[in-house]
């Protein structure tokens, strides 16, 4: 792997002008310290920090620059007339990825020489056979054209990493250069080490808008795409979830909204209750001892992974469901309402037992904030403690509470494993909790899972629902925000 | 002294008739006092409710789980006949290579047969049927033995052979009698067969260490599955998730705690991060096709696309708890570095920062603890769907080859049709659970040891 070696060399070139940096800035003051304007050391961070930071900087941007030019200029050599019926130049483009891949694998075991690639044809050797040999399988008959766009993305590819090798050497190089030469002993090192610190600083923190931008991007230009292929009418406003692959799907993602909207009522239902007593008994009632004991006992709830909840709900909770609602004369009331294990109410159920530790400690903070002299005065006319709380307590908690419910829910609406496991795949409308539902998190694993091909509307539809989902909790965030800050009784 | 002077207070006092007393409780007071005992039993019982369920989870993952790390297995003696394994009789390893393991069936069906002699056993089985009660497995298991040590040809050596999850079943009370009538796997009268073996000691269930350090098998080999390489595979992904987002995470946490200026640029990158933590993970997971697999055409199911989706995941966590801990050192601290002569970035790195260390190892030990529990985004990038039968040989393969991770493996083995993974992925819960509660272990016992109170 060549580009390690790069990323060694530059750390080894700058770990010498740390030494150099160091030594030379000494010299300058002749050994003495004191003379210098800022500490040894910051000498040889400077000229380090002036190797690395630049050349791993154009490293790290050309890296990932580099594929988006090779795979512009490769695919300008597929002509649209190569392209077959049922395929797509991204297709097409996979293929010749996937015989450049052989043809390194080729030459890194010796099979073929550097030249006999470059020079190798379709019409005269059999190069699936060829590759076969070698453990790359290829799914067809390698063409001309494939072949010859493989050869020459290598090429490109091949070029443009002895570029970049060349360039950052060169950055490397040149850095240790210019700083060594720029140290003596009136050179502001600390300050400058300091200034370059910060930007790392900067860039670091930017980087959680870089991925919000990075999801918001990706997910939309995939929704283009997708509105480009499907009309935008019917994933808002149609009826029906049918995806199929004869091209007639109907592609709605009203009933996937309303069974997420239901399992996560449900859940809150479960939930809310729960957890807004428990907050209240732990806040209020409960001793010291009992506070201690309870309290971490149900946030450990909270940190179980949702997996474990999703085979929960699959193996225990549905099967014990489908034995109370199902299974006719067998089940235990006789009746025959619940079809299979997955439903609406098993997803809802256990989502609200994973909830409820969130509700709780949520609530549990706000209720402990609000000031205890306004008790003390309730108290103090008389109210009993449930009043205290029922009247005082919990209307001046109430902005809090309602914006813990909301970033519940947004969880909630967000919560994958246990619905992909536990609600089913069946889109429909449909007020009984007994049957079984699909939501939106569900149908995107199940479009993006296995061989997708980005160029159907059955998988692009992924990402208008995954925006859809984005948009959503983020909009339920934001209003919890809102409300909390908007209705919050200041006390002081 | 009477409580005459108490008649006919204020109309809203309660009518209290002569001879009450404060001793006796009036009828509004029973009520209210009533309200109150229900108020605080539905707290008692929310609770109860609330630790109930985690009993019953607990209860649930431990009774179904620990089958898994039992297995049954049965004792045979094998003798390896030349006339099958090396016609020749060379012993040269490239013809010895060319017996499959259909070469090797009829070796462990002579076993059987004289393992039913050597004991006495009276059954009408077929020797192909007894065969049947191992695993599918099994005349690997012999190939893989006799071509390490083809000088073994010839001679009966005794084997442990892996049986098949139906015995297994049996063994663990999973499969009767009933269940298994229409199942074409197995047939009553092997059943009884087995118990005869059961009871001769043949048939034995003992620990199974391969389920803790194996790989994954087929779908047609429950009995033979493993968490092994699937651990490594989260092994890598926590070692790139650490790389990437504790020190990115620190250097972010720094920069808003302690440089950033108080402006619109600093108030969206705080607004961005407490949304990025509130985003759902599966929209990581998106986010990893789009760009890691789609875009860069880093390869599926490779760890190091797991662990970078991971770090975008982590991060919000690491930077939202290591604010906290620089924000709990005292600006005394600061301020006595300052007035030393420090500059700002030396008073944070060499003052600050020391001793925020021990909250920041914290919370990141905690967000690795989220990241190790996380599935749904795992599922978009391909880290399901596949047999993870082969553990990474270098650093370099374990990051860039396709590999699952503990609890994508759980999910396949929850998603496959045989009931007998399921108990695997029981078992493969609790040793995810074991991972957690250690490291949330640790950094509860660093949090004591190390914190300090201002």
């Amino acid at each position: 792997m060549p580009t390690v070696w790069l990323v060694v060399f530059v750390i080894a070139v700058s770990a010498f002008g740390y030494m150099a940096g160091r030594h030379r800035a000494l010299q300058s003051a002749g050994g003495d310290s004191r003379a210098l304007h800022s500490l040894p050391a910051y000498y040889g961070y400077n000229v380090a920090l002036t190797v690395l930071v630049p050349s791993l900087l154009v490293l790290a941007l050309w890296l990932f620059v580099q594929p988006i030019l090779v795979d512009n200029r490769v695919s300008d050599m597929i002509p649209a007339e190569a392209i077959p019926e049922s395929s797509t130049l991204g297709l097409v483009m996979s293929d010749v990825r996937r015989v450049a891949e052989g043809l390194d694998i080729a030459v890194e075991q010796g099979a073929l020489t550097e030249q006999e690639t470059r020079a190798i044809r379709t019409e005269f050797t059999d190069v699936r056979s060829r590759l076969g040999e070698l453990g790359v399988a290829l799914g067809a008959d390698v063409r001309p054209e494939v072949l010859q766009a493989a050869q020459r993305y290598r090429q490109i590819n091949a070029t443009g990493h002895l570029l970049m090798s060349i360039a950052v050497t060169v950055l490397a190089l040149g850095g240790l250069a210019y700083s060594y030469a720029a140290t003596n002993k009136d050179f502001r090192a600390r300050n400058v080490v300091e200034r370059g610190i910060l930007a790392l600083l900067i860039l670091a923190a930017s980087l959680a808008i870089l991925t919000t931008i990075g999801i918001v991007l990706s997910m939309l230009f995939e929704t283009t795409n997708f509105f480009r292929l499907h009309s935008w009418t019917d994933f808002f406003f149609g009826s029906t979830w049918a995806p199929n692959f004869r091209g007639d799907s109907e592609l709605s993602i009203l009933p996937l909204l309303w069974g997420t909207l239901y399992i996560s009522f449900i859940a809150l239902l479960v939930a809310v209750p729960i957890g807004l007593f428990a907050a209240v008994y732990l806040s209020e009632y409960a001793n010291g001892h009992v506070r201690a004991f309870a309290k971490p006992l149900l946030e450990i709830l909270a940190g179980i992974p949702t997996i474990v909840y999703g085979l929960f709900a699959l193996l225990t909770v549905g099967p014990a469901l489908a034995n109370i609602f199902g299974r006719g004369p067998e089940g235990l009331l006789g009746v025959e309402w619940m079809s299979g294990a997955t439903s609406v109410l098993t997803a809802g159920v256990v989502m609200g037992i994973m909830l409820i530790p969130f509700v709780s400690s949520l609530s549990d903070d706000i209720i402990n904030a609000v000031p205890q002299a306004m008790r003390d005065g309730s108290l103090g006319l008389g109210a009993t403690k449930s009043e205290t709380v029922r009247q005082v307590v919990l209307p001046a908690a109430l902005p809090g509470i309602v914006g813990a419910v909301l970033l519940a829910a947004s969880r909630a609406i967000g919560e994958t494993m246990i619905v992909v496991m536990g609600a089913g795949a069946i889109a429909k409308f449909s007020l009984n909790p007994l049957e079984s539902m699909t939501t939106i998190t569900t149908r995107i694993v199940s479009q993006l899972t296995g061989d997708t091909d980005f160029a159907s509307p059955e998988t692009l539809v992924a990402f208008a629902l995954g925006i859809t989902l984005f948009v959503l909790t983020l909009g339920l965030n934001v209003l919890a925000l809102y409300i909390v800050r908007k209705y919050r009784e200041q006390y002081e | 002294m009477t409580d005459i002077s108490q008649q006919g207070s204020g109309p809203a006092a309660p009518s209290r008739k002569h001879g009450d007393t404060l001793m006796q409780l009036t009828a509004r007071t029973k009520r209210r006092n009533a309200a109150e005992r229900r108020f605080q039993a539905y707290g008692i019982a929310a609770i109860g409710v609330g630790l109930l369920m985690l009993a019953i989870l607990v209860v649930n993952i431990f009774g179904n789980g620990m089958g898994a790390f039992t297995q049954t297995f049965v004792s045979l003696d094998v003798e390896l006949l030349e006339s099958k394994l090396d016609k020749k009789g060379n012993r040269d390893i490239e013809d010895i290579k060319k017996v499959s393991t259909f070469g090797y069936a009829p070796l462990i069906k002579g076993a059987f047969e004289a393992k039913v002699a050597e004991l006495g056993l009276e059954t009408d089985l077929k020797s192909k049927a007894m065969a049947d009660l191992l695993s599918k497995s099994a005349p690997a298991q012999l190939r893989d033995y006799v071509l390490a040590d083809p000088d073994t040809i010839g001679k009966t050596v005794s084997f442990r052979f892996l049986a098949n999850s139906r015995v297994d079943g049996y063994m663990k009370g999973r499969v009767s009698r009933e269940s298994i009538e229409n199942d074409k796997n197995i047939s009553a009268a092997q059943l009884d067969f087995a118990d005869q073996l059961i009871e001769a000691g043949v048939i034995e269930k003992t620990f199974n260490p391969a389920f803790i350090f194996g790989a994954d098998a087929s779908d047609q080999r429950p009995e033979a599955a493993g968490m092994g390489v699937s651990m490594l595979g989260s092994l890598f992904m926590m070692f790139v998730v650490l790389a990437l987002a504790l020190p990115i995470g620190v250097a972010a946490s720094i920069y808003l705690e302690e440089f950033a200026a108080k402006n619109w640029l600093t108030d969206i990158i705080e607004v961005n991060i407490s949304n990025l933590a509130a985003v759902p993970s599966i929209v990581f997971g998106i986010l990893g096709l789009a760009v890691f697999i789609n875009y860069m055409h880093l390869p599926m199911s490779a760890p190091l696309v797991g662990g970078l989706v991971l770090t975008l995941m982590t991060l919000p966590t690491i930077i939202i708890s290591t604010r906290a801990s620089l924000k709990s050192v005292p600006p005394s601290i600061r301020d006595a570095a300052l007035g030393v002569g420090a500059s700002k970035m030396q008073a944070v790195f060499h003052h600050v920062l020391p001793l925020a260390a021990p909250g920041i190892l914290t919370g990141t030990i905690i967000g690795l603890a989220q990241a190790l529990g996380e599935t749904a985004p795992l599922l978009l990038i391909g880290m399901v769907g596949f047999i993870a039968s082969n553990a990474p040989d270098s650093v370099a393969s374990g990051l860039m080859d396709p590999n699952s991770a503990m609890p994508a493996q759980i999910y396949e083995w929850a998603k496959r049709a045989d009931p007998a993974f399921y108990e695997r992925a029981w078992g493969g819960i609790i040793i995810l659970l074991v991972f957690l509660v250690t490291m949330n272990t640790l950094a509860v016992i660093l949090r004591r040891r190390f914190e300090r109170r201002w």
